[in-house]
């Protein structure tokens, strides 16, 4: 019989587990929903969404890597009014977890406004704050490659949010995350999600053209693993507030070690993409992996490593 | 959708950097011609998709053009080497939007998928002329068994090696085919000009690199009459007033 404890708190929102897919790998979470009971998902981080309807980056928007994946989507979604009139109800009727918005945006205003609209939307549970996408010009990253902007957009976010747990999702394209997350911290961040993808690109030698459309994109995948580990760890050593660890997360093992990096929940990206099921099966054979361990409470582990 | 083992009864060269494969397994999810599958090959991140060319109840062949390190490796498979496939991907062509006569126009390894809905349109009793185009004649494939289906086949090439010289749609100007609805699959340039020379409703078959293939990742969006859609999930097939070229 299986009895061990895999139920997480974030900010007060219970997570029956800390599975969470990551934001831009699984839609906004219906369009799963045919294929397995989303509900043995700890949680769902929806597609990053912003004020306005975006067609996002021209194609080609993928390139095939060792051990990952470059993608330069470029936030295509249909725009915060969509997600919190359609998206938001409609995987509220057929998921009962914790429900993660997915916020992105071009100006301090432009977060404001749609944090607000995502937090007053009584389908969501958490807000994500991305200052991270590195595929968009003038938005995104830009906001999370310095403390201080990092800072400025969390305490813009944190005045319109409510009781909602506001999380930060960090860029990784840094040169000092724990500074970032710091300041983030102090604005007022209820959480840290670490990591978005890492700059990257391809070339196609036959055509001598680089393979993504818009040259470079995100890089993520299992290749990124240790990277998002290392800086989970640095980061929950630096700060008090939980992290959300996401990068490379392929198993149960991993999320084990990205837990006890010091995340108190786990999302998995890249994975979700080439295996469907690739989060639901995580979850099945989590339980499993800790009885191996001698874990009884994934709470245990939480931060373990000194 | 659904994700399982295939096995490995055949993968030949038909054509110059072309293979025919074979697979056994289960293709209960598969729903028509049109559709693709993903396929994981070891060794590499992503899957590759894939259109069907042909399947039954236990076996589903696709045809593949060696482009890069993943069909690369895909050709040294052997008999009996087992792979991951999710099938039942992507819509259908629509085969009743044909009335009683079909157009069929290939370019290249496009000529795979039509084969399937070939045998469709045949099985309903319509009648099909099937133009296809390659550059030369050693490129030539699947022409024997469009007309062993019982479909009138035209051939271009490019360098006038064989059938009519030109492209397809020179093969359209000179040939008096009677039809009143189209398919469409090649490159790009190709199905374009085919939309723009022919009056008749019709749909094609769009391609895009892909990231997951079943419709949540949004890497492989187009832009259509209808908005953003994804060439995996609301395509591969679209109607031919639906795209913006």
């Amino acid at each position: 019989m299986v009895n061990e404890n895999l139920s997480v708190d974030l900010c007060g929102v219970k997570l029956s587990n800390p599975m969470i897919p990551a934001s831009g790998t699984f839609g906004f979470g219906i369009e799963m929903a045919d294929e397995f009971d989303l509900n043995v998902l700890g949680g769902i981080s929806l597609k990053g969404t912003t004020r306005e309807p975006r067609f996002g980056n021209p194609t080609p928007r993928i390139a095939e890597c060792r051990s990952g994946m470059i993608n330069s989507v470029g936030l295509q979604n249909p725009g915060i009014d969509v997600l919190v009139n359609e998206k938001l109800p409609a995987l509220r009727r057929v998921y009962g977890g914790a429900i993660i918005a997915n916020i992105s945006g071009f100006s301090i205003e432009e977060y404001e406004e749609c944090c607000a609209k995502a937090a007053q939307a009584p389908e969501t549970d958490i807000i994500e704050v991305n200052v991270s996408c590195p595929n968009v010009h003038n938005g995104g990253m830009a906001f999370g490659t310095s403390a201080s902007s990092a800072a400025s957009v969390t305490s813009a976010v944190k005045k319109v949010c409510g009781e909602k747990p506001v999380f930060i999702k960090l860029s990784p394209n840094v040169t000092d995350i724990v500074s970032i997350a710091k300041a983030c911290e102090d604005a007022g961040a209820d959480g840290i999600t670490l990591i978005n993808t890492l700059l990257g690109m391809r070339i196609d030698i036959q055509r001598r053209t680089p393979v993504i459309a818009n040259k470079m994109g995100g890089f993520s995948g299992q290749a990124v693993f240790p990277i998002a580990v290392r800086m989970v760890y640095q980061v929950s050593h630096a700060c008090r507030i939980p992290i959300m660890g996401c990068g490379g997360v392929a198993s149960a093992e991993d999320v084990i070690e990205m837990m006890m990096a010091g995340a108190s929940a786990v999302q998995v990206g890249a994975e979700n993409l080439r295996n469907p099921y690739a989060s639901k099966e995580i979850v099945e054979n989590l339980p499993l992996k800790m009885k191996d361990l001698g874990i009884k409470d994934i709470n245990e582990i939480i931060g373990v490593i000194e | 959708m659904k994700e399982s083992i295939f096995e490995v009864e055949l993968n030949e060269k038909i054509a110059p950097r072309t293979y025919r494969i074979k697979l056994k397994g289960d293709t209960s999810a598969i729903e028509g011609s049109g559709q693709f599958v993903q396929v994981s090959l070891p060794g590499f991140f992503l899957r590759r998709p894939i259109s069907i060319h042909e399947y039954d109840g236990q076996t589903l062949t696709l045809i593949y053009r060696v482009v890069g390190e993943g069909t690369r490796m895909m050709c040294s498979l052997q008999c009996g080497d087992t792979l991951s496939i999710i099938t039942g991907l992507g819509k259908c062509f629509d085969i009743d939007a044909c009335r009683k006569d079909a157009l069929l126009i290939g370019g290249g390894v496009g000529a795979a998928p039509l084969y399937e809905l070939c045998k469709e349109l045949c099985a309903q009793g319509k009648n099909v002329t099937v133009i296809l185009g390659f550059n030369r004649k050693d490129e030539i494939m699947l022409a024997e068994d469009f007309s062993d289906l019982g479909a009138k086949v035209i051939i271009t090439t490019v360098d006038g090696s064989e059938g009519t010289k030109g492209f397809v749609t020179d093969a359209l100007s000179l040939h008096n085919i009677n039809y009143d609805y189209f398919y469409t699959c090649g490159p790009r340039v190709m199905m374009k000009a085919v939309c723009e020379r022919i009056h008749t409703g019709g749909e094609v078959s769009m391609e895009e690199r892909m990231g997951c293939g079943f419709g949540i990742c949004y890497g492989c969006t187009c832009n259509t009459t209808k908005g953003p859609q994804r060439v995996c999930k609301d395509g591969p097939v679209f109607k031919k007033e639906e795209v913006i070229w």
